[in-house]
């Protein structure tokens, strides 16, 4: 793995995803190790993210590295018309690894082909987040004990979302049944489905959550995004179509676990939060463990 | 055979070198284009609506002096998948060979996702063809497919 980007969940092979997530435990219990000495990341944020953002530089600051960049793309060169070529051939200079959040989907593997260091992709447009993939499949690990033969629901906007899309690609490795649940409008795309079918697994698909429910040990919420609609009224009429309320995790399964990449608007409803089964927040806490294992395999210590 | 011969007549024939035939009448120009025969020094004759008893219309193309490799020639299949190649040697056909869509496809079609970087910066497309019946393009970059009714070309 040592110098090379991560663009896309399937870049790295099962192996080398595991290897990630065996590193991330060792990090979960001790996460203050001083191995990133003397190495820069360079942090790119050309969209707003908090989560993302803060775990990456947690991760880097943890390990003792130095981090720069900027959170904003009003606020790099990009508001005065520079290219993204231009910004990374120049941030390669100043960098050792560059973690990168962008609107424009393929800017992610346009930049690891133009920069002479490692490209983390952290959020390229509606098409992929492969680092959110990794902290997923560590939590699915963390609270089944596996990632085996498991039955995983995706809720939500499974046509715009990115995490969505890096996790089915990711899970088709593990024998996963897949049970769809989202609007019409806003179905898995026939680009990442085609990955199901290529491994031959079993999919559901639904237009009702409490259909699913008690066949699945991971319930995975996303957020249906204002910004990812051209049409403000499709917006209107589904957003409020798939809210999550604790009185409908009645006949779910004793293992199951409730996830979501957060932010949330209203999608968990808050009475959810207090059952063991909400799994959400631990789930953050782990994309800095994930984040110091990836960066510590890339930068080769 | 009459279509033959008058064929022969609007588009008259080449001692050595290649006949692109039943290329769809509208996609001559973007054969010409992806070939490159609008930069060479090569004579090129072509005809455009010419009567096909296969097509119903079709357009062909003849080029003085100048044989394609495979790579190269299977570059129109994305326009033209039913074209036949005739090499011709002394005014005498030589092979016929059909088209082969290729695995890869690099900077002929545009991708169709308003959203991806090659539509938004100066980026060559590149794209993996996941259906060669279909005509299934997948982007190297944004990884979103575009359908046969979607391609462009640039």
């Amino acid at each position: 793995m040592k110098n090379r980007s991560l663009v896309s969940i399937n870049d790295f092979t099962k192996a080398e995803q595991l290897q990630i997530l065996d590193r991330a435990e060792e990090f979960e219990k001790n996460p203050n190790q001083r191995i990133l000495q003397g190495k820069v990341v360079a942090s790119l944020f050309f969209e707003p993210s908090t989560r993302t953002r803060l775990s990456f530089e947690s991760a880097v600051n943890r390990l003792g590295g130095r981090v720069i960049g900027f959170s904003d793309a009003n606020s790099s060169s990009t508001s005065k018309g520079e290219s993204l070529k231009d910004t990374i051939l120049t941030v390669s200079n100043y960098s050792d690894l560059i973690v990168m959040r962008h609107p424009i989907e393929g800017s992610a593997r346009w930049a690891s082909e133009v920069a002479s260091v490692p490209i983390i992709n952290a959020g390229d447009g509606a098409n992929q987040h492969p680092t959110q993939c990794l902290l997923d499949l560590y939590t699915i690990r963390q609270t089944q004990g596996t990632l085996d033969n498991l039955n995983i629901a995706f809720v939500g906007d499974l046509k715009y979302g990115r995490t969505v899309h890096s996790l089915v690609m990711a899970l088709t490795q593990f024998n996963t049944t897949f049970h769809l649940i989202s609007p019409t409008e806003l179905k898995l795309p026939s680009s990442v489905k085609m990955y199901i079918k290529d491994a031959n697994l079993e999919y559901h698909q639904y237009t009702e959550i409490t259909d699913a429910i008690p066949k699945i040990d991971i319930l995975f919420m996303t957020r249906i995004q204002r910004e990812r609609f051209s049409d403000p009224m499709e917006y209107e009429r589904v957003k409020n179509s798939y809210i999550l309320k604790n009185s409908m995790l009645e006949k779910s399964r004793q293992n199951l676990k409730i996830l979501h990449p957060l932010p949330r608007v209203n999608e968990i409803n808050e009475d959810v939060d207090p059952n063991p089964k909400a799994y959400y927040f631990q789930q953050a806490l782990n994309g800095v463990f994930v984040r110091q294992a990836l960066i510590a395999k890339i930068l080769g210590v | 055979m009459s279509t033959e011969l008058r064929k022969e007549l609007i588009v008259s024939a080449i001692e050595n070198g290649t006949v692109i035939d039943h290329i769809p009448s509208n996609s001559v120009f973007q054969v010409m284009k992806i070939l490159e025969l609008d930069k060479t020094t090569n004579q090129v004759l072509f005809g455009t609506n010419l009567e096909s008893q296969k097509f119903g219309r079709k357009g062909i193309i003849k080029v003085r002096e100048k044989f394609f490799t495979d790579t190269a020639i299977n570059k129109i299949a994305l326009v033209a998948p039913n074209a036949t190649l005739i090499e011709i040697r002394s005014f005498k056909v030589v092979t016929k060979r059909k088209v082969n869509v290729p695995d890869n496809v690099e900077n002929i079609a545009k991708c169709f996702n308003p959203k991806c970087i090659t539509n938004i910066e100066q980026v060559p497309t590149r794209f993996k063809v996941v259906d060669k019946t279909e005509l299934r393009l997948l982007c190297h970059y944004c990884e979103k497919i575009t359908k046969k009714e979607n391609i462009h070309f640039i």
